[in-house]
């Protein structure tokens, strides 16, 4: 060996002190040990009746935080302190954020799972039950029927309108398009309910009018807007170039629109829409003054109450009979059914959006 | 196939604000001519009119005639979708159809406008269209890939097949090889000397050695300040500009001294 390579090692003046690996995950660990030890000793010395979960993971995080910006400010320098804190902050704010998502969908599979895994429940409907048992298959078909009729009335009308926006719209008519299209997104739900009940209760002179499809104008009043303002939204991402492209191909706009604008921006319209339907389903006053509530079977949109399953959660709830238990428990397993639903169909948007969207086939 | 374009003392205006102005050229048929001149003198604002493609842009009008054979595409009841099927255009930017695949890029023409088509026939016209563009060879195993996944150079070849394959009179090309390496960009110039046999071209271009490699004829643009608008300023055979201009405006743009 030379004597150069027996010198002092050679320092890289680019090297700065590092927190070994996983050194976070330690000190986390660590803060939430001392936290549970402190807490343990309260309930031990009798101070406080039984151990402070929450306190030990609230105060064990605060810990960390203080713990690994002192340590890493006397490691690693004030930059990199800096950053491990604002990442423990930010880290925490995300997890405060999905616990209540977390704690509704925890509460309600395990109120409604009891009623929801009975053998009836998804082949019966209310008629004739009062104290337990029964199904909520009335509600589940009202529910499809409504939203489904809300969702063919809406996407020619949103899509339309979007494609006039985007594509054609000048001057004062698209403002003022645009501008009503902002003021629905906000309207109330009930008021929508109520302008589909005052219009079929005027239409058909009847003022105690309550039906199907009185439901799905309701919710299409508020399912347009949302439709209009997403699709308007996929249809500018659209780049300009394509439509270009094909009017010196000499095709026609309206082609253009059809073949190259619609097919480009399809994967964001569908999710568009879907989301829109996410959106409305839930959506119980419009539903129950327009389309009423009923324990029945009910196929026919155009005659008779029909029930849904929002309305069904709520009437379950405030109309309990004297088996009320039973009728809390449909209200959870009504809720759930719910649930699922709107996540099936964010599945569905989901495997829509990946079979639409373009390949890049390399 | 090829026509003549003649130019009568044309404005183009965005609203009110006077883009190009007064200008007058006959491009004659089989020819290559390019436009030169600083950014922003209105040559593509120019090149646009001659397939009304600046009608997409709001607000864009003209004044003046242009003549296509004789045709003015600016008379009464002249269909703008009549006008592109004979002049074509190939853009700046590749910008194949994203949906589509290398076969459907080409046939977008054809397949955009509802025509049908047998198999045969337009397996025909896949393979002409792409062998004009110089790009058969490259692409003629995965014609059922998507378009988008070609190189960039590629693209932009892809571009002019599908502009070659709707058969139209006439080609224009803004800036085609701006976005290109210096390889793809002399395939493409390779592809334009071939093209001439067929077409006339008009070529807007920035490079000064290409303007001079592809081209008959050469028209310098140029705007007296920022505001004012684009004029043409000297229009003659392309050796003529280069070397023995007749103003002194392009003579110091092709020699570098501004601009």
């Amino acid at each position: 060996m030379s004597s150069v390579t027996e010198a002092s090692p050679l320092t890289n003046s680019l090297t700065a002190g590092k927190l070994p690996r996983r050194s976070a995950l330690w000190v986390l660990l660590a803060s939430w040990a001392v936290s549970a030890a402190v807490f343990a000793m309260l309930y031990l010395s009798g101070a406080v009746d039984g151990f402070n979960i929450v306190g030990t993971v609230v105060f064990g995080t605060v810990l960390y935080c203080v713990a690994i910006y002192v340590l890493s400010r006397l490691v690693e320098g004030s930059r990199k302190a800096k950053d491990r804190l604002m990442t423990a902050l930010v880290t925490a704010a995300f997890v405060i954020a999905l616990l209540p998502l977390i704690s509704i969908i925890y509460t309600t599979v395990v109120n409604g799972l009891p009623a929801f895994l009975t053998p009836t429940f998804f082949t019966s409907s209310q008629r004739n039950v009062v104290g337990a048992g029964g199904g909520v298959l009335h509600a589940v078909i009202g529910t499809l029927f409504v939203t489904g009729m809300a969702t063919l009335i809406s996407v020619p009308i949103g899509l339309l309108a979007s494609i006039y926006l985007v594509e054609y719209g000048r001057g004062r008519l698209a403002k003022a398009i645009t501008f009503f299209v902002d003021v629905m997104t906000g309207i109330p739900s009930i008021v929508a309910g109520l302008f589909a009940f005052a219009l079929f209760a005027l239409l058909f002179d009847d003022p105690g009018i309550r039906f199907g499809f009185g439901g799905a104008i309701a919710l299409s009043v508020l399912m347009i807007p949302v439709v209009v303002r997403s699709s308007e939204e996929m249809l500018k991402l659209v780049p300009n170039e394509l439509r270009e492209a094909a009017f010196a191909l000499g095709v026609p706009k309206w082609l253009t629109i059809l073949k190259v604008v619609l097919p480009t921006s399809m994967a964001g319209i569908v999710t568009g829409v879907m989301l829109s339907i996410a959106r409305v389903i839930g959506e119980t006053a419009p539903l129950l003054i327009i389309a009423g509530f009923t324990a029945s079977m009910n196929y026919d949109l155009f005659s008779e109450r029909m029930m849904t399953l929002p309305v069904f959660v709520y009437t379950q709830y405030a109309n309990q009979g004297a088996d009320s238990q039973a009728f809390i428990d449909r209200a959870w397993a009504g809720a759930l059914t719910l649930i699922l639903i709107v996540m099936l169909l964010n599945g569905l948007a989901r495997l829509i959006a990946y079979w639409f969207s373009p390949k890049l086939g390399r | 196939m090829s026509k003549r374009i003649e130019v009568n003392d044309l404005n183009v205006y965005y609203t009110n604000f006077l883009a190009v102005e007064g200008v007058s050229i006959v491009i004659e048929p089989r020819t290559v001519t390019a436009f030169i001149g600083p950014s922003g003198c209105g040559k593509s604002t120019f090149i646009r009119t001659l397939n009304r493609m600046h009608e997409v842009i709001p607000g864009a009008r003209v004044e003046g005639e242009v003549l296509i054979d004789g045709n003015n595409l600016y008379g009464p009841g002249v269909d703008p979708v009549l006008v592109r099927r004979q002049v074509g255009m190939v853009f700046q930017r590749p910008n194949p159809f994203p949906t589509m695949s290398i076969q459907d890029n080409v046939l977008a023409g054809v397949k955009l406008n509802n025509r049908r088509m047998s198999k045969t026939d337009a397996d025909d016209l896949t393979e002409k269209a792409l062998r004009g563009a110089n790009l058969w060879n490259e692409v003629k195993d995965r014609l059922a890939r998507p378009g988008s996944g070609l190189s960039g150079g590629q693209q932009q070849r892809l571009c002019i097949a599908r502009a070659i394959a709707v058969e139209p009179d006439v080609i224009l090309m803004d800036e085609p090889c701006s976005a290109l390496d210096p390889i793809s960009t002399l395939a493409i110039e390779d592809l334009i000397e071939e093209m001439k046999q067929e077409y006339t071209i008009v070529i807007v271009t920035h490079n000064m050695q290409q303007a001079s490699r592809v081209s008959d004829r050469t028209a310098f643009f140029n705007i007296a300040g920022t505001g004012k608008p684009g004029k043409l300023i000297e229009y003659d055979d392309t050796t003529t500009i280069f070397s023995n201009p007749s103003v002194q405006a392009t003579e110091d743009y092709v020699s570098g001294r501004f601009g």
